[in-house]
Parts: C-alpha cells; structure tokens; sequence
C-alpha cells in the first residue's frame, strides 16, 4: 500500500463478501486483541468496534504478493519455492541448507527476514508438504523442525484444519465428533471416502509421506536455462557428470550474449517418478566460466539421489548479474596477486559462507570485541590494529577464571592456578587499563580490566586480567581471568 | 664413508635421475629462506621448499595452545604473497597478534571446517589451487595417506602447505612421532626470554627443533620469535653453545634484529 498504508498499531480488517453477506475475512494484531475474529459479518463488527479501520480485501494482490514473496525466497534460500495460497510458502530445502549454516539457522534467518520486512511468520520444516504446511499454521512454536520419522507422533495432536481438507469435510468430520489427526488416521478408510470422497484419505497420505506431492516452483521471468531430456532415465554418476558438462557451455554461451555471469545456479533433475531432486550452487561473484561452474556442480553428484533414473535434467541461472570485464595488470606494474574467488566458491559449497571469513579491526580497547567477521572477499578495510602492545597468538573464546595471588593495587600476581596446575610467576608486563565501553551499555560504565603479560618459569607466556582495577569495588569483582596464550 | 670429490658427477646424475622416478619434473623447486643463515644452511635448498608440506607442532603445553607453533606459522605465511587460507575447527587466532609477526588481517581468510575430515578436505583443495601464498591448517591426526595427498597437491602446485599439529589431549600428542609425507618437521617450544635489567618480560625465545627434514638432517636452534616482518633472529647455536655478547642479549627493538642481519 506504500505511502497510504495505516500505521501497524491500528485496529485493522479487510472485508470481502462470502456469499451475499458482507463479512470481515481477516483482521490484523490489534484488532485481534480487541477480540474481532474473521468470519464476523460486518454490520455487527462495526457496531462493536466503532474506531475499527475497514478496507477492501485484495485477493488477486495479495497472491501477486505472495508471488514476489516467492521469487525472492528462490533468489535466497532454495531453487524449489512454491506458493501456498492463500498464506503459505513451501520450500524444498533439500540440498540448499548447507548455504545457509544448516537448517535450524536457516528458518532463523527467514523469520528474521521477513519480521525486518513487517511480516510476522511461522515456519515449520518436515519431511513432507503436508506436515510442514500443519505445523506452520497449527504448531506451537514459530519454529518447528521435525526430526527424520517423527512426522506421524507430532502430526497426532494438530487438529483436522491443518490438512487442507475442503470447509464441508471439515464440518462434517467435527459434527462426526473428531476433531484431531491421530484420531481421524486410525479410523477405517472405506466409510470416510464414501461419505467425504477421496480427499481425506489423499490428504492423509500426503501428510504422512506415504504418497509424494510434487512441488511444482515458480519460475522467475524469462531465466536464463538450458535443458536436457533422456531417450533412457540415466542414474550413473560418471553418466550425470558427462550431462552436466554438456549443459554448462550452453547457458555460459547464452550468458556471454547477455553480458552476464551467474551468481546462484540451480540444477533441477526430474526423475521418472515425478520427484525432483536440485542441487544449488552459489558464488560470491558473477562467473561465466566453463570449467569453474562444472566442476562445482559435479562436487555436488554425490548428493542427488537418482532412485530409479533422471529422464531430465534443467540447468538455470537463478541470480544472473552484470559481469564487467577487468582489466589485468601490465608487466610493468607490479605483478598481480591471483585471483582466488573460484576457490572461495569452492570452499563456500562445501563449508557454508558463514563459515569463510576474514578478521577485520574494530575500534575497541576490549579484546573481544576488537575485531569482527566480514565475508572473505569483501573489499579491503582502511582500518588496522594498533601495533602499542604485544597480543597472544591464541585468544580464549570465553576468558577463563584462574585463582591468583597479587598484592593490591597494580602488582602482577605472584602465581596463578589453571587447570589444576600452579604457575610461579617470573617476570610480568602490566598493567595495560581497558574501560568499559559506556557509550555501549550503562553497566560498562564504571567497569575496568588490567591485563598483564606474564611468564612463568617455564617460560610460557600467558594474558591474565584482573575484572576491577584492584581499588575501587565497583569496577569490577576484582577475580583473575586467564585469556590468551603467547607464542 | 665421505664422498670423494671426482664422485660428485656420478651422485649428480644418480640424484637427477632419483627425481625423475619419483616423478618431480624438471621445474626448480623454489625455497623461501628464513633469513638467517643457520637455519637455512641445515635445509636442503638453503630454506623452506615451496610446493611442499610441512607440520609445525608446540612441544610440551603448547601441544595442545599451538600458540607459539601459530605464531611461528605466521611468520613464515608473511613472508609469502598473496592471500593466505587459514583453516581451523574451533577458532581461537587472534587477528592483531598475527599482524605483530608481519601477516595483516587483509591477507588471512579463515576456514572454519566442522570436522577433521573437512580440515583436510579444505587443505587440499586450499593447495590445489595454487593462487595462495601459503595455506595452514590446524590437524589434529594426519595420517599417512592423507599427509601423502596433501603432498601431491603442493607439488602439483607449488603452494607452501603449512599444517600446525594440534591436539586435545596430552596423550594424543604421540602421534606425532607417525611417518607422514610431509618435506619438513618442526617442533616450536618456548623458552624462557633473557632477564632484563628492569621488571618486564624480554623478548620472546624459541627453541626451534628441526625434527625431521626430508634429504637433510635434524638440528636444533634457539631463536628469538618472529618480528613485526615475520623474520626470526637466531640467538646461539645449540643451547649453551655460543656465548653472546652482553648487547645482543638485551637487543631493545626490531632495528637492531635488522642491522645484525645485514652485517651477517
């Protein structure tokens, strides 16, 4: 709605007409806690909430909406993205979650997405459609994730709504007295499809995984892709490596006549038993280059699962970009450091990109938080670290409590105690003051740490800090902390 | 029994054609010397062979720290060019002191691998590639076979392949003494730094253990930790052996490490 749109806190619903009566079909948080529920005819709705906002349902805009939703989801997260009207999004995680540092971070990410984008969102990821679908709307939790087989024990509990069954088979399964799934899956299958017809049984199945429910994805307009059909379903490796290195020259030949390079490639394997199986690639810049994007789609062959044979294999470029041309380095210049994006993208397929990374400086006086984690081939940063004071090589992910014995107020402990062994101090460097960070957090404001470099006598170097500043009570607990380690 | 001077052909053309069977093709194999002369004469080539493997293990604590083996890693990557791959399984490198042994955050990308399997997976194809100074990673087990392929990827290559034998445990720190393909072996203990006349800590020192060198012999050397350009300074040769001037003890900065190299 743009500019017009109401301000979130108003009592909202949208209106649309079910039959010949005029009722409120969804209303937004606030006029939820106000206690109006969709299905309320509107004439009673505005005569209890006089200040209630009233606006047009937009079916047709909301699934154009909820189109883009998707697009952009197969753009991010995964090549199978489909709609699931009228609310719902369904995904295909398979082989794209290692992308985003596994599954659980992945729903994390999404619901963060979509909640920075002003929507709120359940997402549930399961086995099959029909159980993901259930879970997102009739779950608990905003986030589910179902362990491989549990699928039938959670499914139990939700109520019938969840399986997408048509309003009437709903109303007469309730007024038969079930109203749950568990109870509505133990019962005898011939009785319900003579009187409900076959959809409960087909719903049931879907949901349970015991008969497949193809997602069919969206495709963005006009991609650039290249596809392949079988005469024979092929199922070997050598045979899929050998296709794929015959699609890739094809759209890097269509790519080159549009100037682009590809960013996310999707490569969709459609098996004689109508399940498709993807595998996704991403790099960290545009590439067009043969050898490169064959040999990270054939590290992939080891995850598709051919079962009884692929009889068509479709090569897509989800995210194409605008490739410029760089200019390489003359010899009288200085010589060129080689370019090693193409083994980031190897190693990002394989680790994840959270995973890669390099350490930028920081401002901060505070070990821990003098330096932070930028993506490995972001451009070079001005900032470096202050060269004042020797740094341990290793630095403890969580500083370590040591018992020490130090005289008051600046000395250097005398020994320390870690991990059970004693340490005699010989000779010590100290102390360097760091302050709290009080434009960060009222509690830092009156916080100290005096770090000291010590040697032991036999020789190993560590960082030990005393929490306060050895006077004062309220700059700290005054207690050793171990929290690198010298080479 | 010493090789007599008129057999020198004879052994030339025996090692040409060793060379040749183990399948090294006839490109000069490139070394990256330290920089100090008493290292570099023990190693064959007169420094640390590119294109190879080499471990770099803590001896007693720093076993399990790798501390001092990092950072003596980190001085060997900074004096190489181009970007440097560090790879690990728990991360515990801190960005500034790397710089203080001359290898500037801007050159380092990180690899944090979930399991060994990974590490190793990583490392080769770190070595494979070839566009990298140097690739390190932190192994604790490295087996024959896989010691073996990472050596085939650097020959292949040429890429300086530095891997900093860490482990968990104490107990497990035996397996160092496995047969591995690796070119060089070296084992970083710290030493205790010289007293200085006033209360402080003096400058770092290192007992430098050369444990194995493939084509080469073993040697021990006490060394001053890398500078602020990664470069080492040896203090004497092997423990009590060299008695050192009074002011080369106490050697306050960097400049005089310089000026000692430059008159050596």
């Amino acid at each position: 709605m743009g500019h017009d749109a109401p301000a979130p806190d108003l009592p909202l619903a949208l209106v649309g007409r079910e039959g010949r009566r005029r009722v409120v079909l969804s209303v937004d948080l606030a006029a939820r806690r106000l206690g109006l529920r969709p299905g309320t005819p509107v004439a009673k709705a505005q005569a209890l909430y006089p200040d209630l906002l009233f606006m047009d349902a937009d079916p047709e805009g909301d699934r154009q909406g909820l189109e883009k939703l998707a697009l952009w989801f197969q753009n991010r997260i995964s090549p199978l993205v489909a709609t699931d009207p009228p609310d719902g999004l369904v995904l295909n995680t398979t082989g794209a979650d290692h992308l985003h540092g596994g599954e659980r971070t992945m729903l994390i990410n999404m619901i963060h997405r979509l909640s920075g984008a002003g929507f709120r969102a359940k997402a549930a990821l399961a086995e099959t459609w029909g159980a993901a679908h259930a879970l997102a709307r009739y779950g608990q939790a905003s986030l589910t994730i179902v362990p491989q087989g549990d699928v039938a024990s959670v499914l139990s509990d939700l109520p019938i709504e969840a399986l997408r069954l048509p309003p009437r088979s709903i109303e007469g399964l309730i007024a038969l007295g079930v109203s749950r799934i568990g109870p509505l899956a133990a019962m005898p299958r011939a009785p319900l499809t003579l009187r409900f017809g076959p959809d409960i049984a087909r719903r049931l199945d879907q949901a349970f995984g015991r008969v497949n429910e193809a997602i069919i994805p969206i495709r963005p307009v006009d991609p650039v892709q290249v596809v392949r059909n079988f005469a024979e379903p092929i199922a070997a490796a050598e045979t899929i490596a050998r296709s794929i290195g015959k699609l890739v020259p094809v759209l890097c030949e269509k790519l080159d006549e549009r100037g682009q390079g590809v960013r996310r490639l999707d490569l969709l394997l459609h098996r004689v038993d109508s399940r498709t199986e993807a595998v996704r690639v991403a790099m960290a810049r545009p590439v067009r280059d043969i050898k490169c994007l064959t040999r990270l789609l054939c590290e992939k062959i080891e995850t598709i699962d051919p079962g009884f044979g692929i009889e068509r294999m479709v090569l897509i470029a989800a995210l194409a970009e605008p490739m410029d041309r760089r200019q390489t380095a003359s010899s009288l210049i200085e010589e060129e450091e080689s370019d090693v994006s193409d083994l980031i993208d190897t190693l990002a397929n394989r680790v994840g990109t959270h995973a890669l990374y390099r350490f930028a400086a920081v401002e901060s006086d505070l070990p821990e938080r003098s330096f932070c984690r930028v993506p490995a081939l972001a451009p070079e940063e001005a900032k470096d670290w202050p060269d004042h004071w020797p740094r341990p090589t290793r630095l403890l992910p969580r500083p370590e409590p040591v018992q020490a014995m130090a005289e008051l107020p600046d000395q250097p402990p005398l020994f320390f105690i870690w991990r059970g062994v004693r340490r005699k101090v010989k000779c010590a460097d100290g102390p360097e003051r760091v302050f709290g960070e009080w434009w960060k957090d009222d509690t830092e404001l009156t916080i100290a740490r005096d770090y000291f470099r010590v040697e032991d006598t036999s020789g190993e170097r560590f960082w030990l800090y005393r929490a306060g500043d050895g006077e004062h009570g309220d700059t700290g607990s005054q207690a050793w902390f171990l929290h690198g380690i010298f080479g | 029994m010493r090789a007599s001077p008129n057999m020198k052909p004879a052994l030339e053309t025996l090692r040409a054609a060793i060379s040749r069977l183990e399948g090294h093709t006839n490109r000069r194999r490139s070394v990256l010397p330290f920089g100090v002369r008493e290292i570099d004469s023990r190693l064959p080539g007169g420094g640390l062979a590119l294109g190879a493997l080499h471990e770099v293990a803590g001896g007693g604590n720093d076993a399990l720290h790798g501390a001092a083996a990092g950072q003596f890693v980190a001085g060997i990557a900074a004096r190489t060019r181009g970007k440097v791959l560090w790879i690990v399984t728990r991360q515990d490198v801190f960005g500034p002191a790397l710089k203080q042994a001359g290898l500037s955050g801007r050159r380092v990308i990180y690899v944090e691998a979930a399991s060994e399997a990974d590490v190793l997976a990583c490392f080769e194809e770190g070595l494979r590639h070839g566009g990298l100074g140097a690739v390190v990673a932190d192994v604790a087990r490295l087996s024959m076979t896989a010691s073996r392929r990472l050596q085939l990827a650097a020959e292949t290559s040429g890429a300086l392949g530095l891997a900093i034998r860490r482990w968990r445990r104490q107990t497990e720190a035996a397996d160092f003494g496995q047969p591995t393909a690796s070119a060089t072996r070296w084992r970083v203990s710290v030493l205790p730094s010289v007293g200085l006349p006033v209360p402080g800590v003096g400058r770092p020192r290192w007992l430098l253990e050369l444990i194995r060198a493939r084509a080469g012999e073993c040697a021990d050397f006490e060394v001053e930790a890398c500078d602020a350009k990664g470069r080492l300074a040896y203090r004497s040769c092997l423990a009590g052996g060299l008695a050192l001037p009074a002011a080369l003890a106490n050697r306050p900065d960097q400049e005089a490490v310089g000026a000692r190299r430059a008159r050596a």
